[in-house]
């Protein structure tokens, strides 16, 4: 388990550098050609050793957590770790909660966006939105949370009129609105692969150009919006700043739907907020590393799938070559 | 058989055509030529030349392409299919087109035969399955996948794609069918097949095709048309072009002087 962790949870390079080394080796080329291909290989492992590390310091300060405190504990729904009570699950939930809004707005939204860029506009309108997309991607968690607190939040507090305007909503709306330029610039790279051919295979069948985009472009490229989806997903799961500003970070279990309406606290938010206060080795100490733990395990299961579509599709590619 | 001396009627009438694409080149000047019913058209000569600008611009598949001009008439049965209000759709499933690269589409071998069709919105299984086992027998390609038509298409070799795109285009009953190098990519037998094929089709169909190679539409050729630089050299029955060219570049190209 360890040892396939690091090389599957997207630290693809290693194999790579781990291939292209040995095939410097083989004409055993000069000195710098070798020192080189060493140099490479030295970081390659390197890289993978230190996630080795990190997961085994996360067990390690993790684990004392489901010794000190029973199971039954960790899965109520009280976290008030104060008074020794430790339920996780309202972590998890208001962590799945705001991800997976984030997720239902961002990647329909994202592909529609996508398919408008690559399909619709002229390539000069294209030029240009496509960078401003990507800057777009490299805005601050803070900045958006910044922004989410000033303007978003007192806006969502009139317009709902609900006691308080931060929300597990706000959080959904302020992480969809981070995920998107991600989303729409791999789903945008996708149809851009998929091959010109197609599309004149369909307008030549007598296909309109809306057709041609619904039932060829976007099916031809359903593998790589599913990458682009688990990106997205992976990048609101893990965000921490944006989520801790704006959602409110009371730890409660929602009892309906209508609760995204309340405030609610995600487990990155946890850790952030409550690491720095903590006695090391202290109970509530090992229980936040078992929150980390939680995440990580949950990041490691999303990345696992989407290198698995992945993976799938650099199979059937191989078979088209064939 | 009809024999290749002008018995055969006109299908597509082409006169003045021009085009140019946005980038300057000029990719066809005053083209006029008559295509024939049943009958195999070929289109050849050295790249570059114009020959897949020609089968795009029938089609309009060329309106995708960044055409800065284009003059001229194509008559279809004696209509401009050039004019601006022309229905496209229509005109593309009465001309369809195969390309040198087999284009599969990710569905199964079955879904891509029907394709068409279900899209011009036909939906009775017992019609659609007829005309799936029509078009690949059309095709030759029946009796090689008759038992596994929910495979999906990239399952098929290069050669059995390529018959798999031919009967995408056949199962639409178009009137044309034109292809572009479609043996290109294949082995000596997928080729043969296909050209036995084409034989075969021109019975119920005009066939316009430009083939990857000269010996293969010295072969092939009932009316053969040499394209040079977006120019027609020559023009005629497939017998005299290619025995005795009238142009000397004809004859250059076809002895293999330059290409």
């Amino acid at each position: 388990m360890t040892e396939d962790q690091p090389s599957s949870s997207g630290i693809g390079a290693a194999q790579g550098v781990a291939t292209s080394s040995r095939g410097a080796r083989a004409p055993s080329g000069s000195l710098a050609e070798r020192l080189i291909g060493r140099a490479i290989q030295v970081t390659g492992i390197s890289t993978v050793v230190m996630v080795v590390l990190i997961f085994a310091f996360l067990i390690r300060e993790g684990l004392p957590a489901f010794v000190r405190v029973p199971l039954s504990s960790l899965l109520s729904a009280r976290w008030y770790p104060i008074e020794g009570y430790f339920g996780l699950l309202p972590l998890i939930a208001g962590s799945l909660i705001v991800t997976v809004g984030a997720a239902l707005i961002a990647l329909p939204l994202g592909v529609a966006t996508a398919i408008f860029i690559a399909e619709i506009i002229p390539d000069w309108a294209r030029d240009i939105l496509k960078p401003v997309v990507e800057v777009l991607a490299g805005i601050p968690s803070v900045v958006i949370g910044f922004i989410g607190m000033l303007v978003i939040v007192p806006a969502f507090r009139v317009a709902l009129d609900i006691p308080t305007g931060l929300t597990a909503f706000t959080g959904i709306v302020l992480l969809a609105w981070m995920a998107l330029p991600t989303v729409v610039s791999v789903v945008e790279d996708v149809l851009d692969t998929v091959p010109k051919t197609y599309r004149e295979a369909g307008l030549a069948l007598g296909m309109s150009r809306w057709q041609t985009i619904a039932k060829i472009v976007v099916p031809a490229g359903k593998s790589g919006i599913l990458t682009a989806l688990m990106l997205g997903v992976g990048r609101a799961i893990g965000e921490t700043m944006t989520v801790m500003m704006v959602t409110g970070n009371a730890p409660r279990l929602p009892s309906s739907p209508f609760d995204i309406f309340q405030p609610a606290r995600t487990m990155t938010a946890t850790i952030a907020a409550e690491m720095g206060e903590v006695a090391q080795g202290s109970t509530h100490y090992h229980v936040l590393f078992a929150v980390g733990l939680t995440l990580f395990v949950i990041t490691f299961a999303i990345n696992m799938a989407a290198a698995m579509v992945v993976f799938r599709r650099t199979k059937r590619a191989e078979r088209m070559l064939s | 058989m009809t024999t290749p001396d002008g018995a055969s009627d006109v299908k597509i009438h082409v006169q003045d055509l021009a085009v140019a694409y946005s980038d300057g080149t000029e990719s066809l000047q005053g083209i006029t030529m008559d295509i024939y019913a049943h009958q195999i058209n070929v289109l050849f000569g050295p790249s570059g030349g114009g020959k897949s600008t020609m089968l795009r611009t029938l089609n309009r598949l060329n309106d995708q392409a960044d055409v800065a001009a284009q003059s001229g008439q194509i008559l279809l049965d004696g209509e401009n299919i050039l004019a601006r209000d022309y229905d496209v759709t229509q005109l593309r499933r009465r001309l369809g087109i195969v390309f040198a690269r087999p284009v599969p589409l990710p569905m199964s071998i079955y879904e891509n035969v029907i394709y068409g069709l279900r899209l011009a919105g036909v939906k009775d299984p017992a019609t659609l399955d007829a005309a799936v086992e029509r078009a690949l027998k059309q095709a030759v390609l029946w009796d090689e996948i008759a038992d596994r038509l929910g495979d999906n298409a990239y399952a098929l070799s290069g050669g059995q794609q390529q018959r798999l795109c031919l009967a995408r285009s056949l199962a639409l009953q178009p009137e044309v069918i034109m292809l572009d190098e479609p043996t290109s990519g294949l082995d000596p037998i997928s080729t043969f097949k296909v050209e036995r094929t084409l034989q075969d089709l021109k019975q119920d169909y005009t066939i316009l095709i430009v083939p990857h190679s000269v010996q293969q539409a010295a072969r092939i050729a009932d009316w053969a048309a040499f394209f040079l630089q977006g120019q027609l050299i020559e023009w005629g029955p497939g017998r005299q072009v290619f025995t005795a060219p009238k142009n000397k570049r004809t004859e250059e190209y076809i002895t293999g002087r330059f290409g």
